[in-house]
């Protein structure tokens, strides 16, 4: 039995001469073939928004578009609003008290802020998150995994099995812990933990990954080995990705942006924004002037 | 402090060495198999059967944790992850009220409300008499005792369930009830288990409430229509007469000496099952 999952997306799979078999015979999840959105590409963009939490304004008129197939790096101080910008992309921010948006995000055609219902959920699976502490969900690692695409209606044996073991590998974790895949998550180190959560988060193929700090918590060899991960996903994935660290960002941006007091103060590619930044406070910021 | 402590432990360990004591004559005569498996309760006539309030007790218990359990979780549920911060904020003094009632008031109420409404609206669908005073009553009135406590655990229980993982399960496309569902209630379950135990532990001693709404006759009752005597009332209703006859007093002793055990042991195999769940 195909799953609605399966049958929503796979049938605008980008990849055309397998669309027939994949639809007639129950076969293994084909990691390879991106399942991915009928609007896969496209692009997500931040007009205008506003965003008050109370009465205390966090974020004032952002614009900003999300460059693909880049490492984005939000740059700024402590408290700029790097996160609750970040959280709201994929609405996670809903879940604090008295927010308020203005202004709007779209995906392609999709509104974000105005999404609802089984239109939040697919923007949800089309934007992923790394959290900033690795956060195992209470359950085995292959349930870790496979949870993404139960919640998606994914419920065939060999295609879950398919998938936990392809981003395993893909994450580099699958050699490390395959003889032991139905033990809890837990157990695992908190390097391990977070390239599981990110495993995890590939599971539903989507097409933006938010990382919140995603290293800051990781000792420098396994920050070093998830630093390098994202690296290699940028060829499939657009990654935004939160940092305090500035050497990270020198590291793996492609693409940077600078907050401060919840305004975009200046944007640009790494290269640029590192070496010849245009705005005194980001010369500043970058110099060590405050952080 | 150390012998503080250690005094309030012994203390437990002298009541069930008293309790023991004080019915040890009642095994002279009666074999402890007999005690609990007989049906007939004569004390004037050397007749000890334990069974019909066991029966009572376990009915009025277990009616209690079926109508308390699925409400009090959701409405932690609904709490804890659906409702706005005002809401929590008028809801959470008003159980602490219901908590802090009397269980007089709650008896009081199920005499006055509960058993006509079961004897005049709902028993004449289901049987052709009942007077009212039944163990759907006792069951009635000790699930809305058990209720607040129920919840406040719950909530408690659930607010520490971190929200990253939540945001974990949402952001992967999780509905809130499924996240409810697949992460916080999973993560919650020894906890949940705790609370439950605690709770039952509490109906099982609860003696006032029951005891006005039960029907207090020694029968094994056979529907939730039937009276019954739970342990507790049996106690407190028979405490003061029993004076005339020793082995009356001894019976009554042994009565509370399986609640004591019982409640105990309850306690200890939650601490088992809790341990036993922490460490897989």
């Amino acid at each position: 039995m195909l799953s609605d999952f399966f049958k929503r997306h796979v049938r605008f799979s980008v990849i055309e001469p397998d669309m027939d078999d994949l639809l007639h015979k129950e076969q293994a999840f084909a990691p390879d073939v991106k399942f991915r959105h009928p609007d896969a590409g496209a692009r997500l963009e931040v007009r205008h928004l506003d965003l008050s939490i109370g009465t205390q304004q966090i974020l004032k008129d952002i614009s900003l578009q999300i460059p693909e197939n880049k490492i984005t790096c939000i740059i700024g101080p402590s408290g700029c609003g790097k996160s609750t910008l970040l959280k709201s992309f994929n609405r996670l921010i809903d879940s604090v008290d008295g927010v308020c948006m203005r202004g709007s995000i779209t995906l392609g055609e999709q509104d974000i802020l105005r999404s609802d219902g089984a239109d939040l959920i697919d923007v949800r699976r089309r934007i992923g998150l790394v959290p900033q502490r690795p956060c195992p969900l209470p359950m085995s690692i292959y349930d870790n995994v496979a949870y993404g695409c139960r919640i998606h209606g994914i419920r065939g044996r060999r295609q879950l099995d398919a998938v936990v073991e392809h981003y395993l590998n893909e994450v580099g974790l699958w050699d490390e812990v395959k003889e032991r895949l139905r033990e809890s998550a837990t157990g695992l180190s908190i390097g391990q933990q977070q390239r599981l959560c990110l495993a995890r988060s590939l599971a539903v193929e989507p097409e933006f990954i938010l990382a919140d700090e995603a290293t800051s918590a990781l000792d420098p060899q396994s920050s070093k080995t998830v630093e390098d991960l994202f690296v290699k996903l940028k060829e499939h994935y657009s990654i935004i990705m939160v940092t305090h660290t500035l050497r990270q960002a020198l590291r793996i941006a492609d693409y940077v942006v600078f907050i401060y007091m919840g305004e975009i103060i200046e944007t640009g590619n790494a290269g640029q924004v590192f070496h010849h930044p245009q705005h005194e406070l980001t010369r500043n910021y970058l110099s060590g002037v405050f952080s | 402090m150390f012998l503080l402590t250690g005094a309030s432990l012994l203390l437990v360990l002298i009541m069930g060495i008293g309790l023991y004591m004080k019915s040890a004559p009642i095994f002279e005569d009666h074999s402890l198999w007999d005690l609990l498996s007989a049906s007939e309760w004569k004390p004037f006539k050397n007749r000890f059967g334990f069974f019909p309030f066991i029966m009572g007790t376990v009915w009025v218990t277990g009616i209690a944790l079926a109508l308390a359990l699925p409400l009090s979780l959701l409405t932690a549920v609904f709490l804890t992850e659906y409702s706005r911060a005002w809401v929590k904020r008028w809801f959470y003094p008003a159980l602490d009220i219901l908590a802090a009632l009397p269980s007089v008031i709650y008896g009081v109420w199920g005499s006055l409300l509960i058993v006509p409404w079961i004897s005049e609206r709902m028993a004449p669908h289901f049987v052709e008499f009942s007077s009212g005073y039944t163990v759907l009553a006792g069951g009635i009135v000790l699930s809305v005792m058990i209720l607040p406590l129920l919840v406040s655990l719950f909530v408690e229980i659930f607010s520490t369930v971190p929200q990253e993982l939540r945001d974990a399960s949402q952001a992967l496309g999780a509905t809130r009830w499924q996240t409810t569902k697949k992460v916080v209630i999973r993560r919650s379950l020894p906890g949940i288990f705790a609370a439950v135990v605690l709770a039952v532990s509490r109906a099982l001693g609860e003696t006032i409430a029951v005891l006005m709404v039960c029907g207090n006759l020694s029968q094994i009752p056979h529907s939730v229509f039937d009276a019954c005597y739970p342990i507790p009332a049996l106690i407190a209703n028979n405490y003061g007469e029993m004076l005339s006859l020793p082995l009356y007093e001894a019976a009554l002793m042994f009565a509370a000496m399986i609640l004591f055990v019982v409640v105990l042991l309850f306690n200890l195999l939650s601490r088992v099952i809790l341990y036993r769940l922490k460490k897989s």
